[in-house]
């Protein structure tokens, strides 16, 4: 318990650099984003929403697939520390898949001409999928033994990843044999110029910081949090011996 | 002696459940009328138009289902949410993948009891015309294969934990997302609603009861370790 | 008689979240004996038992019951172990008959084996057909056992087996016990029912804050039966 009674931050030397670099990259995203890069021919100003949607769903998919990695270490090498990785993880996804959704949702809405498309099999089985990471933070909230709740939700995780092709294809084929795929032309790709792709590949640096930053800050709340747990644990178990003690023999 | 193989021992589990069912009688009492109210709220909500419930009467059947097959689940594991039969089950020496298999089997017998009792539902209620009846059957079950493999590797997740009413079907309806696709689809092309091709649609279902089947063979075991 | 013991812990630690609750423990029992597990409240009696049957994970130190290893293949020690808890664990809404035969074909006894357990018991009559729900606390350890007689298991696990049952009843749990051992399984049993316990076990292991702290046929050091009287 020593070192979780010292324990006042979860920062370091070396997440206080990375929160610089992150913040700085913000603001100069922003003004890539909204100032510098030019506006889409076709899209006009709405092509901005792409430096907020693109990276969001990016670290969605990262976040994920971190999760999906964890569990299976923790199926196969009963690892506690990438229980608590997954766990970050998934929290950080469903934040930053919300934000993808919903960034599509407001290009959806003057591009198609309604905030959702059921044709669109990336965009509902996202939706699936973040479904099933809500559900996963759910059952990760209940209160466990942690190797119990580390086993559960490392399956729940794993069988959400299984199941994504299987709701993209039926999802794909629910509306191709349906009705003939209007929109799904009119997918997002417009042409962009050179400051247009590197205002792009730039967000997506900034986010990934952003992203290992809130990591490794949500892991160590996370570990804390066990600490926490474990230590009131030691308490009843050290109670009940005492009031064994006192009582002596009983049932 | 009695058979200890996977196959014979699945069997044992599968016949105590449907015996628990038989001699409680729960989802006789309480399933059935829930999936015919489900049906009927439908017709409520759609105006009662004849021609509305028909044109929709795949999807509203395979909802029925899906919702009546959450409750069946969660039947299935209240019998042992006690804490003694979950030790005992662990330590019974029966093997997880039989548990997985016999409690599969049991929910996926009685929610084709419960499609055949719905049938008749959508014909009375919606004035559905049933036709295709290969496609039919052969939907009817295979789905419930999915569908019960799925709830059963979910049901002992959620067993034993005090908000598994609510987490159950947080869980479940999203896994569940391509089979109500797939056979409402399914349904749709025989009853001749959709111009699909219906049996591509069964083949979709088949391979989705097959994967979840596998996974719960493989990951029962560590589930019902802790639950 | 001497035999390689079926059941034998060494130096075994088992962690309650991260604090011991046998720190050490070393314990043989062999084939035909009948050992009581003896100590205060948080003594680590229940926790012996429980990870005899691979309930509880091994920290440190080997378990091994009827060569199976704990840590390695839990299925196999299950196969071999019938282990008595607290909870009786039967389905309330199954008779005392399905819970009998469901249980015990389990792991491959014959019908006829859970009927002879159940009229060894006393609940081949009327009680046969009642719902486990309607069973008094009493009713339902006698089924427990009656499931446990079934399974034939090579080493039994008893928690205060005594608790709840009547004298009559008592009295046949005993004599069950003694046949077991006889036919040559291992028993080990954790019980208050001090006079009864001591008297049906053919010696004793004395536990205190997950240590062995006496043990043998002759009776405990003075001080550990201080503590286990109050």
């Amino acid at each position: 318990m020593t070192k979780a009674d010292a324990v006042t931050t979860t920062g370091s030397r070396a997440t206080r650099i990375l929160a610089a670099l992150a913040a700085l990259g913000v603001v100069w995203l922003v003004l890539l984003g909204l100032v510098f890069s030019p506006a889409d021919q076709t899209q006009g100003e709405l092509v901005r929403l792409m430096y907020v949607h693109v990276p969001s769903a990016w670290l969605a998919y990262l976040s994920f697939s971190l999760t999906a990695v964890g569990s299976a270490f923790v199926l196969w090498k009963k690892s506690q520390w990438w229980d608590l990785v997954a766990a970050s993880a998934a929290e950080i996804g469903v934040l930053f898949c919300g934000l993808a959704l919903l960034t599509g949702m407001i290009w959806g809405r003057p591009t198609w001409g309604t905030y959702w498309e059921w044709g669109d099999a990336r965009l509902v089985s996202t939706l699936v999928l973040f479904l099933v990471f809500v559900g996963y933070l759910a059952i990760r909230r209940i209160p466990a033994d942690p190797t119990v709740r580390a086993n559960r939700s490392a399956i729940v995780a794993l069988i959400g990843v299984v199941n994504i092709p299987l709701v993209h294809f039926s999802v794909k084929w629910w509306r191709t044999l349906h009705q003939e795929a209007t929109v799904l032309s009119t997918d997002f790709d417009p042409k962009l110029d050179d400051l247009m792709l590197f205002t792009l590949f730039f967000s997506v640096v900034v986010f990934t910081l952003v992203f290992a930053w809130l990591l490794v800050h949500r892991f160590r709340i996370a570990w804390l949090e066990d600490q926490v747990d474990m230590h009131s644990l030691g308490i009843a178990l050290d109670e009940r011996r005492r009031e064994a003690e006192l009582v002596g023999g009983g049932s | 002696m009695v058979d200890t193989s996977l196959f014979g021992q699945a069997r044992l589990v599968a016949g105590k459940d449907l015996r628990v069912e038989w001699r409680s009688r729960v989802g006789m009492a309480q399933v059935v009328p829930f999936a015919v109210l489900v049906l009927v709220i439908f017709a409520f909500a759609l105006d009662g138009n004849r021609q509305t419930l028909q044109q929709l009467t795949a999807g509203l059947y395979w909802i029925a289902v899906l919702f009546s097959a959450v409750m069946l689940v969660q039947r299935a594991f209240a019998v042992e949410a006690d804490p003694g039969v979950r030790e005992a089950l662990r330590l019974s020496g029966l093997q997880p993948a039989a548990v997985f298999a016999g409690k599969a089997t049991a929910i996926a017998l009685q929610l084709v009891v419960l499609e055949v009792l719905l049938a008749i539902g959508v014909v009375v209620f919606f004035t559905a015309e049933l036709d295709g009846w290969g496609l039919l059957a052969a939907t009817g079950l295979v789905a419930p294969v999915g569908i019960a493999s799925a709830g059963t590797l979910y049901g002992v997740l959620t067993a034993g934990l005090r908000v598994k009413e609510t987490l159950l079907p947080l869980l479940l309806l999203p896994v569940l997302a391509p089979v109500l696709i797939g056979a409402t689809r399914a349904m749709g092309a025989a009853l001749g609603d959709v111009a699909v091709d219906g049996w591509s649609w069964f083949n979709f279902l088949a391979i989705f009861a097959l994967v979840y089947v596998a996974l719960g063979l493989v990951a029962f075991g560590p589930l019902m370790e802790e639950s | 008689m001497v035999t390689e013991p079926i059941v034998a812990l060494r130096g075994v630690v088992a962690l309650l979240g991260r604090f011991p609750a046998l720190s050490g423990v070393d314990l043989s029992v062999r084939p035909g004996e009948i050992v009581l597990v003896q100590g205060p409240n948080g003594a680590g009696k229940t926790t012996l038992l429980r990870l005899c049957a691979g309930l509880l994970p091994v920290e440190r130190g080997t378990v091994v019951v009827d060569g199976h290893d704990v840590a390695t293949d839990r299925r196999g020690v299950r196969r071999s172990v019938g282990y008595l808890g607290h909870e009786s664990g039967l389905y309330d809404d199954l008779t005392v008959r399905d819970n009998v035969h469901f249980w015990s074909k389990a792991v491959g006894a014959s019908a006829a084996d859970a009927d002879q357990a159940m009229a060894r018991l006393g609940l081949d009559g009327r009680l046969a057909d009642v719902a486990g729900a309607r069973l008094s606390a009493g009713q339902r350890r006698r089924t427990a056992l009656a499931i446990l007689l079934a399974r034939r298991p090579r080493v039994w696990l008893l928690d205060e087996p005594h608790g709840t049952l009547d004298e009559s009843a008592r009295d046949i749990l005993d004599s069950i016990v003694q046949r077991a051992a006889a036919g040559g399984a291992a028993v080990l049993v954790a019980s208050h029912d001090l006079d009864r316990a001591v008297a049906l076990s053919h010696r004793q292991v004395v536990l205190a804050g997950g240590h062995v702290v006496g043990a043998s046929g002759e009776p405990p050091v003075e001080a550990t039966l201080e503590v286990v009287d109050g």
